[in-house]
């Protein structure tokens, strides 16, 4: 039975067989992703999280966006949009905004760095299958990507008022953006399953 | 014979949500609070009331995307004179204004995707519950859709957020969010569950149950 696996969209079982570097396993009946040989899984995912990581607090520690109208600027990091959302008493979008682009990524990057730094060490980390289940609930719940298609309409929108300046943290998150698509791109979860031992 | 017949819930098996390890799902076990022996979540062959749950989150998020598109959700004070801005509001001042990609990128992302999303989950409830066969790979690529299309819908509420953190010259200009945000985020949080909690294996289901009957 190790050797079976049901589709997760339409419920067929299929074999299991050993897939060649870089191919994909699909559903014969709905055409669903089943698994993917991914090249040197672990190693990748886990730069892509510490280079995730240290963008991460470079993108939090600048300001991303500042606008000049004649002498007045007024710069924005990205907490500074969450903390005016919550002094307007609209502490649900604040709430939203807060845990969608800050805490989930954050979260996931760290989780993502407890559970894959100890396998690379061959040692197995505490409660590894709880921690590991969190990182994928959380998963459709980091939108940084929509973060930044939302500063570039501001910043088109707002260009015709002021002029707009981009700042370091820009750049940061541009970075990060490709850097968490790529971790997640890399990330093989049948690799770290198979790390959980278990009795049948 | 028939192929399609062999899915996991045909041989008492069950598929784990999380980890997708295949388990036996012994008799008399049925009604116990099973769980994934590998990495522990609850095992069920199909996610929970399924349909109900779905239903529920559609019909709530339906209620809502009135109020998100009706109400504005910026207010805008510029020397004493405050403009209302509601999403089609938006949209409009950017065609007029001749900026129409992002006109396009709003429309899309605002009006467009979530009311796309909650049609195809209720053509999806509707078509499960009729125990349709009728193209189910198409129906289950539809599925998929709403699953990578609902996130982006989130480009106005970001947008809202920098404005306000960006647009506080005191009397010359200050943008405030309006009650329409608040809405419009949680119609985006609510059709993001139901999207979860619509089980794709539904659509199949059916034709096991047409093949069975066939067989005997």
């Amino acid at each position: 039975m190790e050797s079976l696996i049901a589709c997760h969209e339409c419920d067929l079982i299929h074999r299991v067989h050993p897939l060649a570097e870089g191919t994909v396993a699909r559903c014969s009946r709905c055409g669903a992703v089943l698994y993917r040989h991914k090249r040197n899984s672990l190693d990748r995912t886990l730069a892509m999280t510490i280079a995730g990581l240290i963008l991460f607090v470079l993108a939090n520690s600048f300001p991303f966006l500042s606008m000049k109208i004649q002498a007045q600027v007024q710069e924005s990091t990205l907490f500074t949009g969450i903390k005016e959302l919550y002094a307007q008493g609209m502490w649900q979008v604040a709430l939203l905004v807060l845990l969608t682009t800050i805490l989930v990524p954050l979260i996931q990057l760290l989780s993502l760095l407890y559970v894959l730094l100890p396998i690379k060490f061959n040692r197995k980390p505490w409660k590894l299958a709880l921690v590991f289940r969190f990182v994928q609930r959380l998963q459709p719940w980091s939108m940084m990507e929509v973060f930044m298609l939302g500063i570039l309409v501001s910043i088109v929108k707002l260009a015709g008022m002021a002029s707009m300046v981009p700042g370091i943290s820009l750049f940061a998150f541009l970075v990060l953006i490709f850097v968490l698509a790529a971790s997640a791109a890399s990330l093989d979860p049948h690799l770290i399953w198979e790390q959980v031992e278990f009795k049948r | 014979m028939n192929q399609s017949a062999l899915t996991a819930r045909n041989v008492s098996l069950v598929s784990c949500h999380s980890c997708h390890l295949l388990c036996e799902m012994r008799s008399g076990h049925q009604n116990r609070h099973l769980t994934c022996p590998r990495c522990g979540a609850a095992l069920h062959q199909r996610k929970i009331n399924s349909l109900a749950r779905t239903w529920a989150l559609v019909l709530a998020a339906f209620v809502c995307y009135i109020p998100a598109n009706v109400l504005p959700i910026t207010h805008i004070t510029s020397l004493g004179h405050v403009q209302s801005d509601t999403i089609m509001s938006g949209v409009i001042y950017f065609t007029v204004s001749g900026s129409w990609p992002i006109a396009l990128v709003i429309f899309v992302a605002s009006v467009f995707v979530p009311l796309a999303k909650l049609i195809i989950l209720t053509f999806l409830l509707i078509s499960v519950q009729r125990k349709t066969n009728w193209r189910q790979k198409d129906r289950t690529g539809l599925y998929r859709i709403t699953e990578v299309i609902g996130r982006w819908s989130m480009v106005d509420i970001y947008v809202v957020t920098i404005l306000v953190a960006l647009v506080k010259m005191g009397a010359l200009a200050t943008i405030e969010a309006g009650l329409g945000a608040v809405f419009f985020g949680a119609v985006v949080v609510i059709t993001m569950f139901a999207a979860m909690t619509f089980d794709p294996r539904l659509i199949w289901d059916t034709k096991e149950q047409h093949n069975e009957g066939t067989n005997q």
